[in-house]
């Protein structure tokens, strides 16, 4: 399962328009055009490009609000996706979403969730529909090493290995539930470890490696999709900014945050393409050049989009509109 | 028409929507092999297979966040809790999921789902097995809530909660499972958001769902019986809750009882009594009357839990009052 030398530019550049995406959507947020929380996904970004390269397009995505890379890993519209960022009409949720609420179900991307735990109990759900309805999905579903101390998450994972359900459960373990660092707040601090009580093979490997995490991923999906039951990744990672904007960082010393800023995904892998002679330093300043120049068209659709209509207050709440002897008060 | 029980109404609601559709299935704890913690599901595991009739772990928030899931990928899952009291550990998956997807995600995603769970007292199971909890969910926009009191309402009910694009939650009552009544012999629905009126009167408007809606029928017979002519009005849906009936009710009687079997503080009853004084606030003789649940947590002596839960001679006194 080696990554052939387009995939990898391919990668590097979803990674770059990851990284730049959020740097605008911090700079919005700043201006006060970005409201509620913003959760930066900077530094974490090869599990997310590296696990959904794995993916087929039929299958599905489940994710937590740190949703921003793994919407733009699937090929989402990065700028309905600012858009919704920045609540307008022309998000992909309508504006009513927000940056932890990112959807495009036509691309199996069934969601960024905010209740932290709650959306692993609805990808189990989703890949019970897609064994039931026969459909050869696989649901990779994306969670923190916060939320495996969750009920849901232990309530999902015996439910999923006792069904074979078709579920990659994916932990992206920054080691930092909020401020919160594993070792204080899980007992047993390796999620790879937990997955044994509910017989589900696990593995814990570098998440700051793309081609790591593509190649765990792809065992993972093929053992999935061969009918064998789930599969769980412990992806060890890690987030340059806070957890949110203004989170002010008591928990870590500035001194950690740079040691892990050495193995920048994003540099790692652009010395790779450099050392194997795929792309040299232009090249990569070509790229950033190429995705500099998307993400400001992004930012000048989003900024421009309207609001959404006072009628969309309403709209939404039902599948379809009450009749007048429903709900009329 | 046929005559069977409110239990029969429930499972052949079920069947009839499991032959119907393929896509309909049930998932919860003691459905299969057990045949149902209240006997609803009895066969159904040897009619329709274990694909179909699933036995899940005792894990609330697994079944409807699972059943919620499966409702996104294009099935229609009918998700059992046994009692509502338990649907308090699945209470953010109803709350903050099933009620929020579809809302929060511009239509994207529908969530056509029922979650089945008996509720009430009645049978000494004390304070955490035997509450009415329908307010709590009724509250919620995005969710519709239906508490069918008849065995013909069960079935309709049922049958237009699966077909319903929307998350549902049925709430039966233990109590009513023996009772019976006439039912149509075809495929026939009741839907959802339509208030019925189950007896006529013209002197005071009983507003009831539920169980209470037997012990409403059963005080304006005896209140008949003394001259009293009282018009029941069965609510069968909570949300979204049909108010045209009551109020038309209300014009012509110009009083209101409310019974119900939750408390009364923040109960259904205020918000239907404040929907009359807001919509026929001229037509008001006399102060409604609410005729609540104690306020306590269910006590477990039979004596006890009697007080607990108004009876239809709770209901004649309080009509006399108000009349007399």
């Amino acid at each position: 399962m080696d990554l052939n030398q387009d995939r990898l530019v391919s990668m590097y550049r979803q990674m770059v328009l990851i990284r730049r995406f959020e740097e605008r959507a911090a700079d919005f947020y700043r201006e006060g055009k970005i409201g509620g929380f913003l959760h930066l996904y900077i530094g974490e970004e090869a599990v997310g490009v590296g696990a959904i390269a794995a993916l087929e397009p039929q299958d599905y995505i489940v994710t937590h609000y740190r949703d921003h890379g793994h919407a733009l890993a699937r090929g989402l519209d990065p700028k309905r996706l600012m858009a919704e960022l920045l609540g307008r009409a022309t998000g992909v949720s309508g504006g009513k979403g927000g940056s932890m609420h990112l959807a495009d179900v036509s691309k199996g991307f069934w969601g960024g969730y905010g209740i932290v735990g709650g959306h692993i109990a609805l990808a189990v759900g989703l890949a019970l529909s897609a064994q039931y309805l026969d459909e050869n999905r696989v649901v990779l579903c994306i969670f923190g090493e916060g939320s495996t101390n969750i009920g849901y998450f232990h309530e999902a994972l015996n439910l999923a290995s006792l069904w074979k359900l078709p579920v990659v459960f994916l932990c992206e373990n920054n080691l930092y539930g909020m401020g919160t660092a594993v070792e204080r707040a899980s007992a047993v601090p390796s999620v790879a470890a937990k997955a044994c009580a509910y017989n589900i093979p696990a593995t814990r490997i570098d998440g700051m490696n793309i081609s790591t995490v593509y190649e765990a991923a792809a065992l993972a999906v093929a053992h999935v999709r061969s009918g064998q039951g789930p599969y769980l990744i412990e992806a060890m990672c890690y987030r340059f900014p806070g957890h949110s904007m203004g989170d002010p960082e008591r928990y870590r010393s500035k001194d950690e945050v740079d040691r892990y800023r050495e193995q920048d995904p994003i540099l790692m892998l652009g010395k790779q393409l450099e050392s194997q002679g795929i792309l040299d330093e232009g090249g990569l300043e070509q790229i950033d050049h190429d995705v500099s120049k998307v993400i400001e068209a992004v930012a000048v659709f989003a900024d421009q989009s309207h609001a959404p209509a006072p009628e969309a207050l309403h709209e939404h709440v039902y599948a379809h509109p009450l009749n007048h002897r429903e709900g009329a008060a | 028409m046929t005559l069977i029980t409110y239990r029969d109404a429930v499972r052949d609601a079920l069947r009839e929507e499991m032959h119907r559709d393929p896509r309909v299935f049930i998932m919860g704890e003691e459905v299969g092999v057990w045949g149902g913690s209240y006997a609803v599901t009895q066969n159904m595991l040897r009619e329709f297979g274990d694909k179909r009739v699933r036995d899940t772990p005792i894990a609330e928030g697994i079944i409807v966040g699972a059943g919620i899931g499966a409702a996104m990928g294009g099935l229609r899952p009918v998700c059992e809790l046994m009692t509502v009291n338990f649907g308090l550990l699945a209470s953010d998956m109803l709350i903050n999921h099933a009620a929020k997807l579809h809302y929060m995600f511009a239509g994207q995603v529908k969530v056509p789902l029922v979650v089945r769970a008996v509720g009430g007292s009645g049978r000494q199971l004390a304070a955490t097995h035997s509450q009415s909890l329908e307010v709590l969910f009724a509250y919620i926009p995005g969710l519709k809530v239906v508490m069918p009191a008849t065995p013909y309402d069960a079935k309709g009910l049922l049958k237009a909660a699966i077909r319903d694009d929307d998350p549902v939650l049925y709430i039966e009552h233990s109590l009513l499972y023996p009772i019976k009544g006439e039912v149509p012999t075809g495929d026939y629905l009741v839907p959802i958001g339509a208030s019925d009126i189950k007896r006529e009167g013209k002197d005071v408007t009983i507003i009831a769902w539920s169980r209470m809606v037997h012990v409403a029928l059963q005080a304006a017979e005896i209140l008949g019986r003394e001259g009293i002519s009282a018009e029941v009005v069965d609510l069968r849906t909570l949300r979204p809750l049909d108010m045209e009936p009551v109020i038309r009710s209300f014009m012509k009687t110009n009083h209101a009882i409310v019974v119900e079997e939750d408390w009364r503080t923040f109960g259904i009853g205020a918000e239907v009594a404040v929907q009359i004084y807001e919509q026929a606030f001229g037509y008001l003789d006399a102060p409604i009357v609410r005729c609540a649940g104690a306020e306590v947590p269910m006590p477990y002596a039979k004596n006890l839990e009697a007080l607990a839960v108004p009876t239809a001679g709770d209901v004649v006194r309080a009509a006399k009052e108000l009349i007399g």
